[in-house]
């Protein structure tokens, strides 16, 4: 809960002495801005479980020059109303800041329409979108502050899982942790701190990347050792893999790519079920970074890499 | 020195020009029922309601008029043209590549035009939130949305319909073309949708100007208006 704690501090803050910020609910969270709604009555609009209107309504407040966060659980902020996000605020060249809840499986006990694993694939298929996965509550308010001095279409994924450090660039790219000979590995927001653990004695790079879009293809590039690569995102497996693939399209390179599988179990239980299900614990992605580097094989493509 | 004259456009428009205008996009003077449907209302707005201006299209004082229902552009880009918001000449190239006039309109290419439309069921939420955004900024404007009768089968309209009235978005006003084109229909009528909720509704006939211009500057203070323009029953 304690990004959402976060979220909802900041907006409000930002609410009070920015003008131009307004903020349209759809019930969720709608009881964190009450006191808001009261001081802004005109800029704190909740629409109700209508979440058409909550996308149409905030391009519209974009339309009139505010700057408008909208929010709710990810597969009624993204999913439902995916029309309006690429009509109301993509074709009208209108902006807002998207900032869901719920991530892929955190509320895994309320089963999977509260799931959203695809959010960001879907996004994947509409230009211009900056998206910020935050592994912390101070880089939730890095990217909610930073975004309400733009006009730009930011999606920000809150999550219930944290990293125990903030390790986000201001500039949105990707953080050097680690430097190895072996394969490069990118934990993407709340991964971090798992990947850590799990490539503990490793010989390998690890990058964290908490704005994924635009995808910081230039300083992996320049960080790669062996030309191998391991996604580890807390979405849809295989969600930046043509991201990556398009940064390293001059490089023979491997690319192994963690994520959440397309089918969500039916299962409810604690997002860390979900997490071993999916090998998506620290066991799980050791087993796989370590099936993926094949010793034998470092030193011929570390020569071919070097030149 | 003592100005006697102001500056006047070149040609004041008038109604009887529009079906020459209508010609070049169509080229003769058989205009599908979706363009002339909405035409009586698009120019008495143009004409006698809206506050735009062709010369400062962007004026930050300007009434927002959505033309949600996109389909069958051509009496919109007639009126446009006729009040010089672009050259009548790009009536010509309708709908050709590289013309700015397509087949639905797009406002990142037309002066005075507010939106991209073509899916239905956009216009309506959008103007909720415009209307809440200039009210924010204190902006008198008003938000003037066009749809039609079938447009409102798209539920997204009954999501905004109910979010304008509980706000009371007077400066708001939706204008249904009503040429009886929903396949289900609307039993009781269109305005009975919108007075459940709480706007101030109109049925007019969609021909008559000084009924349109009537019901199109009348406020109702704390409601949204919804004018039910009825015009011939599409074919």
């Amino acid at each position: 809960m304690i990004m959402r704690d976060r979220f909802a501090t900041v907006t409000s803050e930002l609410l009070d002495n920015d003008p131009r910020v307004s903020l349209v609910l759809a019930d969720i969270s709608a009881d964190r801005f009450a006191e808001s709604q009261h001081q802004h009555p005109d800029r704190v609009i909740n629409v109700g479980i209508r979440e058409q209107a909550l996308i149409g309504t905030a391009a519209g407040m974009a339309h009139s020059g505010l700057r408008p966060y909208a929010h709710s659980y990810a597969p009624f902020l993204v999913e439902r109303p995916f029309e309006q996000l690429k009509l109301d605020l993509g074709h009208q060249d209108l902006g807002a800041v998207l900032v869901s809840i719920g991530a892929s499986y955190d509320a895994s006990d309320v089963g999977y329409t509260h799931h959203a694993p695809g959010d960001i694939a879907l996004l994947d298929t509409l230009p211009e979108w900056t998206v910020h996965v935050p592994g912390h509550p101070d880089e939730v308010e890095a990217f909610l502050r930073a975004a309400s001095q733009t006009d730009e279409r930011v999606y920000v994924r809150l999550s219930e899982n944290a990293n125990a450090t903030a390790h986000h660039r201001p500039d949105g790219g990707f953080q050097v942790l680690r430097q190895g000979t072996g394969p490069t590995v990118v934990a993407v927001g709340p991964m971090l701190d798992r990947v850590l653990a799990a490539t503990a004695g490793l010989d390998v790079t690890v990058l964290y990347a908490s704005t994924v879009r635009p995808f910081d293809g230039e300083t992996l590039r320049f960080v790669l050792a062996e030309p191998a690569v391991v996604l580890v995102e807390p979405y849809l497996r295989g969600t930046s893999a043509p991201e990556v693939a398009r940064a390293l399209t001059d490089i023979p390179h491997r690319q192994l790519a963690l994520g959440v599988p397309p089918h969500t179990a039916r299962f409810y239980g604690r997002p860390r079920d979900h997490d071993a299900a999916y090998g998506l614990d620290v066991a799980g992605i050791r087993a796989r970074i370590t099936a993926f580097s094949p010793t034998d094989d470092h030193e011929r493509y570390a020569t071919h890499v070097t030149g | 020195m003592v100005l006697t004259t102001a500056p006047t456009t070149p040609h004041t428009p008038t109604y009887n020009d529009l079906p020459v205008l209508l010609s070049r996009m169509t080229g003769d003077e058989k205009h599908e029922p979706s363009a002339t449907s909405t035409l009586d209302v698009l120019w008495v707005l143009y004409q006698r309601v809206l506050n735009v201006d062709p010369r400062n299209p962007e004026a930050a004082d300007r009434d927002r008029f959505l033309l949600s229902k996109g389909h069958g552009p051509m009496a919109y880009y007639a009126v446009l043209a006729a009040h010089g918001f672009f050259p009548v000449e790009w009536l010509d190239e309708f709908g050709q590549p590289g013309s700015p006039l397509g087949h639905h309109p797009d406002g990142a290419l037309i002066p005075g035009v507010e939106i991209a439309s073509g899916s239905l069921g956009h216009g309506l939420p959008l103007g909720v939130g415009l209307a809440l955004g200039l009210r924010a900024n204190g902006n008198d404007a008003r938000t003037i949305v066009l749809v039609g009768d079938a447009e409102l089968d798209e539920g997204s309209n009954h999501e905004a319909i109910v979010v304008g009235a509980a706000y009371g978005l007077d400066a708001l006003t939706v204008v249904v073309i009503d040429n009886d084109s929903s396949s289900l229909g609307w039993p009781g009528g269109i305005a009975r949708r919108f007075a459940t909720e709480g706007w101030a509704t109109v049925d007019v006939n969609g021909r008559d100007h000084d009924a349109l211009t009537r019901a199109l500057t009348t406020h109702h203070s704390g409601r949204p208006t919804a004018v039910v323009a009825a015009v011939e029953p599409r074919k």
